[in-house]
């Protein structure tokens, strides 16, 4: 693993092996992410990106191996004890709870904390970043278009005040020109000092904006590289930027 | 997609066609009953319904507005019962069918005790704070039956298939059916007399209403406007219907989902405590089946006013009240049905099987996405 000048990671992988039932889905897998970066996993469909992301914030038991956070070994602590700790994740298909206000899901991204100047300084950042859930704070969610669900989520995950925020595929089913506002989104966030660990099937948008990248193949990381090689990288480009 | 089904829909199957068939005669026998009915009241010799029921009375208003009242207050019951079913189906998705033992011994336990208040005197003397003692103590139970089934009966079962736990749950009412024989014996117990002036009639806007009915109406509409509060507007309700939207997403936020489960079960087991008082105050008597009927009965109306909606369940439970009251002399004896007053029971389980064919829903329900279904 890059050590960047013996700085401890935040949030670290190590050797982990996954399974649902028998199938074996992770196979020793190993990344760290630290402080303040942005990194990317690309990967195909069913290769494992979203288990990554599930294991390591405790939703998904690992069979062997360790899920570090701040140099402590967390495996088999609920997922509250990493969110209360500052890791959370806007999910694949954002899944917002529809029945609920816009309001409370943002409400309930905050559900740990208990300062309650905290949470009304977050609430007026997550408005300002976007102003659109401002405007339709008291409409049930599941009537809000895609757009607009995407940036509830990302509220939603920044309500918790996160130091490392985990997107699993962010621009899956927007337009092509909100993809664009959203890596932009994306990179605000990063600029606020919040770190991001980011899956993406949008190989060239994610490594434009991120600076490490590994590709998982079949639950196994077969490229580890900062953005720029992995972008130069002809295997990669073959595989996932479309160029045969 | 949407062409797929529409062609699906325009390929009427034989079951389609039956449930039509179905929809009609049974709106036909309603509605023409009603007609019959209002018919009947406006001039008694009207040559249909001396046809088809010369013996048939109908209603003065006085006997109208009686219906009414008792058919409200048995339906408050039912919602409040019904609450317990709905909140349970939303967060795990099956019928507690045990439900309707939790508000047995809410019953029991209030007749267990009010007789002992009566023998110290406090029944008498102080009504209305031995009531309010009673109906403490039946939550309290109910409420720890509700939480001991869950941890005991059900927790193991989450992620078996929901046949699993509804068959269990079958067997736990049977549990605590013996249990309450094994601890009363088999017998129909009472509750002591209620103080004579609880009996008099009070006029409130235009109705002359006994003041036991008040009483159960003014209970049960205090305990929902409690209930709702606590789920729409508490930080405790609001982690309620996040699990029952979505559990995964839930623990993301870092909501404990067992124990918010727990608390649900809880909820729902200390509104059928109080129902049971209410039952202890309408009849009076109470028997280890006491459970079974009301309990259907609650289901039902959970169903009619929409699984999973609480307003539903509670609108569900006066609708059923209302006509299982109402509709035997409304829409059954113009038809020259005999017996009348014995269908109550057969009319609750009719309007069940009505809303369903009508609207699958029930009255409040979300259609069902595919993607809710799961
Ligand atoms: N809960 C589960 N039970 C059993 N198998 C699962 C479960 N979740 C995922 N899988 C399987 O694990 C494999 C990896 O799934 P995962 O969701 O991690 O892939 P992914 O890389 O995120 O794919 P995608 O790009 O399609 O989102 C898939 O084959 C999937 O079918
Ligand atoms: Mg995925």
């Amino acid at each position: 693993m890059t050590d960047r000048n013996g700085a401890t990671p935040l949030l670290e992988m190590r050797g982990i092996n996954t399974h649902y039932g028998a199938v074996h889905i992770l196979k020793d897998v190993e990344l760290a992410i630290y402080p303040g970066e942005l990194v990317c996993l690309l990967g195909g469909n069913a290769s494992g990106k979203s288990t990554t992301l599930k294991t390591l914030l405790g939703m998904v038991t690992p069979t062997t191996g360790d899920v570090v956070l701040d140099g402590e070994v967390v495996n088999g602590k609920p997922t509250s004890y990493l969110v209360e700790r500052g890791v959370t994740m806007v999910p694949e298909n954002r899944r917002l709870f529809k029945r609920l206000s816009v309001k409370e899901n943002l409400e309930l991204g905050a559900y740990l904390r208990t300062d309650r100047d905290g949470i009304q300084r977050d609430l007026e950042r997550v408005y300002s970043m976007f102003p659109r859930v401002y405007e339709r704070l008291s409409q049930k969610s599941g009537t809000l278009s895609g757009g607009e669900q995407q940036m509830v989520a990302m509220g939603r995950a920044l309500m918790s005040n996160p130091r490392v925020l985990l997107m699993d595929e962010p621009s899956m089913g927007l337009a092509p020109a909100l993809v664009q506002t959203n890596f932009e989104l994306i990179e605000q966030i990063h600029q606020e000092g919040v770190a991001i660990f980011m899956v993406e099937q949008n190989a060239n948008m994610a490594l434009s904006i991120a600076d490490r990248g590994w590709v998982l193949q079949t639950g196994r990381v077969v490229l580890d590289d900062t953005a720029d090689a992995l972008m130069a990288n002809p295997e990669l480009r073959a595989s996932y930027l479309g160029e045969a | 997609m949407t062409t797929a089904m529409r062609h699906k829909a325009a390929q009427k199957t034989g079951v389609d066609q039956f449930l039509t068939f179905l929809r009609v005669v049974l709106s036909f026998f309603i509605i023409t009953g009603l007609v019959m009915f209002v018919l009947q009241q406006i001039n008694p010799d009207n040559p249909i319904a001396a046809r088809i029921n010369p013996d048939a009375t109908g209603l003065t208003a006085d006997q109208f507005e009686g219906l009414v009242i008792s058919g409200l207050s048995q339906g408050a019951m039912y919602g409040l019962i019904a609450l317990g079913y709905s909140m349970v189906y939303g967060v795990l998705g099956f019928i507690n069918f045990a439900h309707g033992e939790v508000f047995m011994v809410g019953a029991m336990t209030g007749m267990i005790v009010s007789n002992k208040l009566d023998e110290a005197g406090a029944w008498e003397s102080n009504f209305l704070l031995s009531l309010l003692f009673i109906i403490v103590v039946a939550i309290v139970c109910s409420t720890a039956t509700a939480v001991i089934m869950e941890r005991v009966a059900y927790r193991p079962l989450r992620g078996a298939p929901r046949l699993i736990p509804l068959i269990t749950s079958i067997g736990v009412s049977f549990l605590i059916q013996n249990i309450s024989v094994v601890l009363l014996g088999p017998g129909a117990k009472s509750y002591p007399t209620l103080p004579d002036w609880l009996a008099d009639k009070r006029s409130i806007l235009f109705f002359e209403i006994e003041g036991t009915k008040i009483m159960v109406l003014v209970v049960a509409a205090i305990s929902m406007a409690g209930l709702w509060f606590l789920v729409e507007r508490t930080k405790t309700g609001k982690a309620m219907r996040a699990v029952a939207e979505d559990k995964e997403i839930a623990s993301l936020m870092g909501i404990d989902v067992n124990k918010t489960i727990v608390t649900t079960f809880a909820v729902g087991g200390a509104m059928a405590g109080v129902a049971g008082i209410l039952w202890g105050i309408l009849f009076r008597s109470v028997i280890h089946t006491t459970g079974f009927l009301p309990g259907i009965k609650a289901f039902s109306a959970a169903v009619v006013g929409g699984i999973g909606n609480l307003g539903g369940a509670m609108a569900g439970g006066l609708s059923l009240g209302s006509a299982e009251s109402l509709a035997p002399l409304m829409v059954l004896e113009p038809w020259g049905i005999g017996g009348v007053s014995q269908l109550k029971d057969a009319v609750a389980f009719l309007v069940l099987i009505f809303v369903l064919l009508v609207r699958p829903t029930g009255l409040f329900g979300e259609r069902l996405s595919s993607e809710d279904r799961a």
